[in-house]
């Protein structure tokens, strides 16, 4: 996220309050004051991780300390999702329906539940899945439902309500 | 104003019983069930009809059916509410048709002839100057169809999402609540007289998917129809799946959702957190809508029931009484 402040004393503080009050991480701090056409503003570029869903309160918050954001970046991995699914997952390599999403580079599996009664009955998964924002989640599940068709699994996704 | 009524039913019968007890001024002149009719255009006895249907077995002359209710009673609204035929409509469908043709008002909770043939009742009432109301078919109790088209008047629906089968949505709950398996649970939804003997509509999606249909139909741009709805049902769920759900303060209900920018029409079981507001209990409905100026608003209540279905085709009825007051199309 790239930020822009007034170059006065506090207004670096005060810009970075409103992270943690969102719950926020700031991973690093990169500014540079060698911007002439902005006169007295200052660039700053802040890598953070937030919770979930916490982007627009924090945006928010920014704006009423005055603070101008230039561009808002790839979040990383900050998005999930868990799913479930229910089937002969073991029979159908389980494995390998992991690391078609592993495969990606743009989604990961981070945990993984699974509950199996019996050998020859179905047995039921929990995923949870991240990835770096919306689009990729949307293609990462694209590819799961593609994987149940095809391995003929149950999968069962969160409801989402649209924006 | 004159009702006739076809099918004497569970809703039917619920339908003679509240306009007995109420004083609507709305009268009966005419019944009819499987096998017979009943015609008075100086107006039935209610205590008497459902007495008669109840010792009998049927409600009047055997020489008599639907068809000469329909074209033959005086009436102003027909009160179709005989079984579904999800395929075709029929013979529902040539019911209506006849009414709306001869000049009659047309209120039914069949969602058989309103999914199959929406456009055409639509258009040929609309010809004829009258109107095809069917709260019912949707939501039970739920006033859903006069929140659309009244409450919600001039709002754009960015989409609906709705627990729409109270015989699936009564399952998951025995499964998450009592961790029965979807057998154990399908069994005590029949003993309860909640599941059909065949319970393949209810449990594949597919009664969910009709309601889907009827609804996306108030504010899609093309007509839909079944075959556009992507159904997944709950039959092959496992207590085990809603076991992990719950581990995450999740649980799984099976919903229709319909968003029309995203030409997404889908009845599927989905994970939703305990506390969202599609959760509800037993046999229960419930329906969020998602508009432009309004936000969203969640409708939950009965989505069966003998009176609860009453209560809608009763509204829908009051509805037509209300607006045409003074101006009742000139009967045949
Ligand atoms: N029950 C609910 O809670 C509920 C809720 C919403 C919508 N619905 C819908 O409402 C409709 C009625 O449901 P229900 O529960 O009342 O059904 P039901 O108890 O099975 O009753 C159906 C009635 O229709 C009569 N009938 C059958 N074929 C007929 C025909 N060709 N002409 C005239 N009458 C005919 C039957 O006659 P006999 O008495 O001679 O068999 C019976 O009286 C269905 O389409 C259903 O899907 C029901």
């Amino acid at each position: 996220m790239k930020l822009e402040i007034k170059d006065a004393p506090g207004q670096l503080v005060a810009a970075l309050k409103p992270i943690s009050e969102v719950g926020g991480n700031i991973i690093a701090v990169i500014h540079q004051r060698d911007d002439k056409q902005r006169g007295k503003m200052l660039s700053v570029q802040i890598v953070l991780e937030l919770p979930d869903h916490r982007l627009k309160d924090l945006t928010r918050l920014l704006r009423e300390q005055g603070v101008n954001i230039q561009r808002i970046g790839h979040e990383r991995l900050l998005y999930e999702k868990a799913v479930m699914m229910i089937g002969h997952l073991i029979h159908t390599d389980l494995g390998d329906t992991v690391d078609r999403i592993d495969r990606t580079g743009f989604a990961e599996v981070t945990e993984l539940n699974i509950s199996m009664p019996a050998i020859t009955e179905v047995s039921s998964a929990r995923l949870l899945i991240k990835s770096v924002n919306r689009e990729d989640m949307e293609q990462a599940m694209d590819i799961l439902r593609r994987v149940a068709k095809e391995k003929d699994f149950l999968l069962v996704e969160p409801l989402e309500e649209i924006e | 104003m004159k009702v006739a009524i076809l099918g004497m039913g569970s809703v039917g019968r619920g339908v003679l019983r509240m306009l007995g007890e109420k004083d609507l001024g709305i009268e009966v002149t005419a019944v009819a069930d499987s096998g017979s009719a009943l015609i008075d255009k100086k107006g039935i006895s209610i205590p008497e009809i459902l007495k008669a249907k109840e010792m009998k077995g049927s409600c009047g002359d055997r020489s008599l059916g639907a068809i000469d209710v329909v074209s033959a009673a005086d009436y102003d609204v027909l009160v179709e509410v005989t079984p579904t035929n999800a395929i075709t409509g029929e013979p529902a469908l040539t019911h209506m048709l006849a009414a709306i043709d001869r000049g009659h008002h047309v209120v039914t909770s069949n969602k058989g002839p309103i999914s199959r043939e929406f456009s055409l009742l639509m258009s040929r009432a609309s010809e004829k100057g009258v109107c095809v109301r069917y709260e019912a078919t949707v939501g039970g109790a739920i006033p859903i169809m006069h929140t659309l088209d009244q409450g919600l008047a001039g709002n754009r629906i960015l989409a609906i999402f709705g627990v729409l089968n109270g015989t699936c949505n009564f399952i998951l709950t025995r499964m998450a609540d009592e961790g029965l398996t979807y057998e154990q649970a399908l069994l005590e939804a029949r003993e309860m007289g909640y599941a059909e003997a065949d319970p393949t509509y209810d449990v594949k999606g597919i009664d969910p998917a009709i309601k889907l249909v009827i609804l996306a139909n108030k504010f899609w741009k093309e007509t839909v129809r079944l075959e556009d709805v992507d159904i997944t049902g709950i039959d092959k769920l496992t207590n085990n799946a809603l076991r992990l759900a719950e581990e995450q303060h999740c649980t799984i209900r099976l919903i229709a959702e319909a968003i029309p920018d995203r030409g997404i029409l889908r009845v599927a079981p989905r994970l939703l957190p305990l506390s969202h507001p599609l959760v509800v209990e037993g046999t229960l409905n419930a329906i969020t809508i998602e508009t432009d100026m309004a936000g969203e608003i969640t409708l939950i209540g009965k989505g069966a029931g003998s009176v609860e279905t009453a209560s809608a085709i009763l509204g829908d009825l009051l509805y037509i009484r209300d607006i045409h007051e003074g101006s009742h199309p000139e009967t045949a």
